[in-house]
């Protein structure tokens, strides 16, 4: 099976902004994952076909970065617990989030509605501790916060997640002030950026 | 005497700082224009005169890096917005409520080298700072600043905005250009330099987003006006993030030479809930720990490195007196063993050891040998444990995960040791 015309037309949008096909490997495996909801063999060897790589080429560069995630929930939960947060009390958020779902970190819940994570530094070390819900940022979350947060995206589906939304809802202290409100979402667990066509709810 | 550069247009237009409108209302673009009547040559020596130096963390002089590149074309520039040291966040700031301004920089910048493709390496994590970059360079193209013959000159400059996936080390200037052409983020052995052989093996310039967000500021106002602020060796401003337990957390963008109680104790605020301040970091992860027998001294690059640190890519990280400083490491440690590319024995097989032992520490289960083994295993990551560190390895990630360690073994040994069961503290 490939890729509808429109997702192909996008991904030789994206291979034509670099000098050379291959760069487009990192921005198309994100567009695979858009596709496939998760990183799959099948969505590697149609990234392949693009830019001219063998699929073993394609596995061995995913399979360096962390984003690219071949199982994953419909929403990815990243708890930082890096050195601010870390002070700050991340590894309670962490635990809460756990306790809340049942899910251990770095797993899926059974229903695979979310993926639990504890990532290192997401440069909000001045709102911590901070949280990402497919990479849409919320800071100063507190346990509780933390767990309400993950019961209602357990129970409310939402197919849209806006970091402005979950900041007002979950959120708290913020690392600097944040200006106007984002109007684009993530609609999966892969971040949204216009280009990469993953982007969702746009006003 | 100007003392912000950076974030005035931000703090006085909190609404729309991020657009096309504003930017050019408050001055916006007219560097660019300055930029284009000047011979790029001119522009390279400003920014030499100005003595800006690089904000991604080594520090570098901006105009010399230029200086190096290899006559050979195509070149290209490529800016580092891969933030991701932990306690930094001041890239995100510039990216997400002033893009046009590094845009702008962007474009002098690429003028003045001739590099007509530039590229944006945006952490994966950073999405937001991404949209609002790409909005940015849509309105650009719009507005005649980018695309072909800009404003009307023969120059020609495209900007791709390129989002990374989840990987420290594409902070490293030629790990980014592996993962640019598509590859895994190692890092390449240096020689060749960037500037010499870089993104698809042409001569390349990799800049920090704060670093080039001051070229518009030093086009417009001369190198000799930028040289004229702050200490010698820290012209310029500078976007500190600050973080953990202090009351006013957040980034500032300060002149240089203030000592480390006016940031701490006065912009900072001090450490909340009346709590004693233990111990601070002062440039990010990679950088040993201050202690408060410093707080008077000046919080410059110079001084930072003569007391045994670096101003890195300037996170200062604050730490009370009940901060359990084993595990503070640990979360150290543990970040720069995740983050370990794998390409080097020491690195990769070092800082898992350190995580390793320093987990079985704080479980109550260390051995009185532990004590030693640390500074063993740091010695093999960095023979020597000297400052600044001795690197055996290909890039300075590896030494990197050694400073948490000296530095809890040099202020807080008598802790460490009394977390060890068995253990004497006798001895140092
Ligand atoms: C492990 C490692 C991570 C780094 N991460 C970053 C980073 O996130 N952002 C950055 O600008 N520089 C980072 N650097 C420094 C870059 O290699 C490079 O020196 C810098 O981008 C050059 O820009 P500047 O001269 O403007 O500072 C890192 C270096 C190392 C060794
Ligand atoms: S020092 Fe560590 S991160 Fe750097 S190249 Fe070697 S293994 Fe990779
Ligand atoms: S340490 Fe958690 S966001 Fe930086």
């Amino acid at each position: 099976m490939t890729w509808p015309d429109t997702t192909l037309a996008r991904a030789r949008d994206i291979i034509a902004r670099y000098p050379e096909p291959r760069s487009a490997v990192m921005p198309l495996l994100y567009v695979a994952m858009r596709h496939d909801g998760r990183l799959t063999d099948e969505g590697m060897r149609q990234v392949a076909a693009l830019t001219g790589m063998t699929a073993v080429q394609v596995e061995s560069v995913a399979s360096f970065y962390s984003m690219y995630k071949r199982h994953v929930g419909s929403h990815v939960v990243s708890v930082c617990t890096s050195i601010s947060c870390h002070l700050l009390g991340g590894r309670d958020v962490l635990a809460a989030v756990s306790d809340a779902t049942g899910v251990p970190a770095g797993e899926t819940s059974a229903d695979g509605s979310v993926t639990i994570e504890s990532v290192e530094c997401i440069g909000a070390c001045g709102g911590a501790p901070a949280v990402q819900v497919d990479y849409e940022l919320i800071e100063g979350v507190t346990p509780d916060k933390g767990a309400e947060l993950c019961r209602w995206l357990m129970t409310a589906h939402p197919e849209v997640v806006h970091g402005d939304d979950l900041q007002t809802r979950f959120g708290g202290r913020r690392s600097f002030p944040a200006g106007p409100p984002d109007p684009v979402g993530a609609m999966g667990p892969y971040p949204a950026f216009g280009p990469l066509g993953t982007t969702g709810g746009e006003a | 005497m100007t003392d912000r550069i950076l974030t005035v247009r931000m703090e006085a237009h909190p609404t729309d700082s991020h657009t096309m409108a504003r930017y050019e209302a408050t001055g916006g673009y007219a560097a660019l224009r300055k930029a284009l009547a000047m011979k790029p040559e001119d522009i390279v020596a400003e920014v030499k005169a100005s003595n800006l130096r690089g904000r991604g963390g080594a520090g570098f002089p901006t105009g010399v890096k230029w200086g190096f590149l290899a006559p050979t074309r195509p070149r290209y520039l490529v800016i580092n917005a891969d933030e991701s040291e932990p306690g930094t966040f001041k890239d995100r700031q510039l990216l997400e409520r002033d893009p046009h301004q590094l845009l702008e920089g962007i474009i002098i910048s690429s003028f003045a080298i001739d590099a007509h493709h530039a590229f944006v390496f945006v952490r994966g994590e950073y999405p937001r700072s991404a949209r609002r970059l790409q909005q940015a360079v849509e309105e650009a193209r719009a507005a005649g600043y980018l695309g072909r013959g800009i404003l009307g000159t023969g120059f020609d400059l495209d900007v791709t905005v390129h989002l990374g996936a989840g990987a420290y080390i594409c902070g490293e200037e030629t790990a980014a250009l592996n993962s640019l052409e598509g590859r895994r983020g190692e890092p390449r052995i240096k020689p060749p330099f960037p500037a010499v052989a870089g993104l698809y093996a042409k001569p390349t310039i990799v800049n920090n987003v704060e670093t080039i967000a001051n070229i518009p500021w030093i086009v417009m106002n001369g190198g000799a006006a930028y040289n004229a602020i702050g200490p010698e060796g820290s012209r310029g401003t500078r976007l500190l993030s600050l973080s953990g337990h202090v009351a006013n957390p957040g980034n500032y963008e300060i002149v240089m030479g203030m000592s480390w109680r006016d940031l701490i104790f006065g912009i900072g605020g001090g450490i909340p809930n009346g709590k004693a301040l233990k111990c601070w970091i002062p440039g990010g992860a990679s950088a040993p720990w201050f202690t408060p027998d410093l707080l008077d001294t000046p919080v410059t690059l110079d001084d930072i490195a003569k007391n045994g640190s670096m101003a890195g890519s300037g996170a200062v990280v604050v730490m009370d007196e009940t901060t359990n400083v084993v595990a503070a490491a640990w979360s150290i440690v543990r970040f720069f063993s995740h983050e370990s590319c794998g390409q080097c024995t020491p690195c990769r097989e070092g800082t898992t050891w350190l995580q390793r032992i320093l987990e079985r520490i704080l479980a109550g289960q260390g051995r009185p040998s532990d004590v030693d083994l640390l500074l063993d295993v740091c010695d093999n990551i960095s023979p020597g444990l000297r400052w600044p560190p001795a690197q055996t390895t290909i890039c300075p990630l590896g030494p990197s995960a050694v400073s948490p360690i000296t530095s809890i073994m040099k202020h807080f040994r008598d802790e460490v040791v009394a977390m060890i069961p068995g253990a004497v503290t006798a001895g140092v």
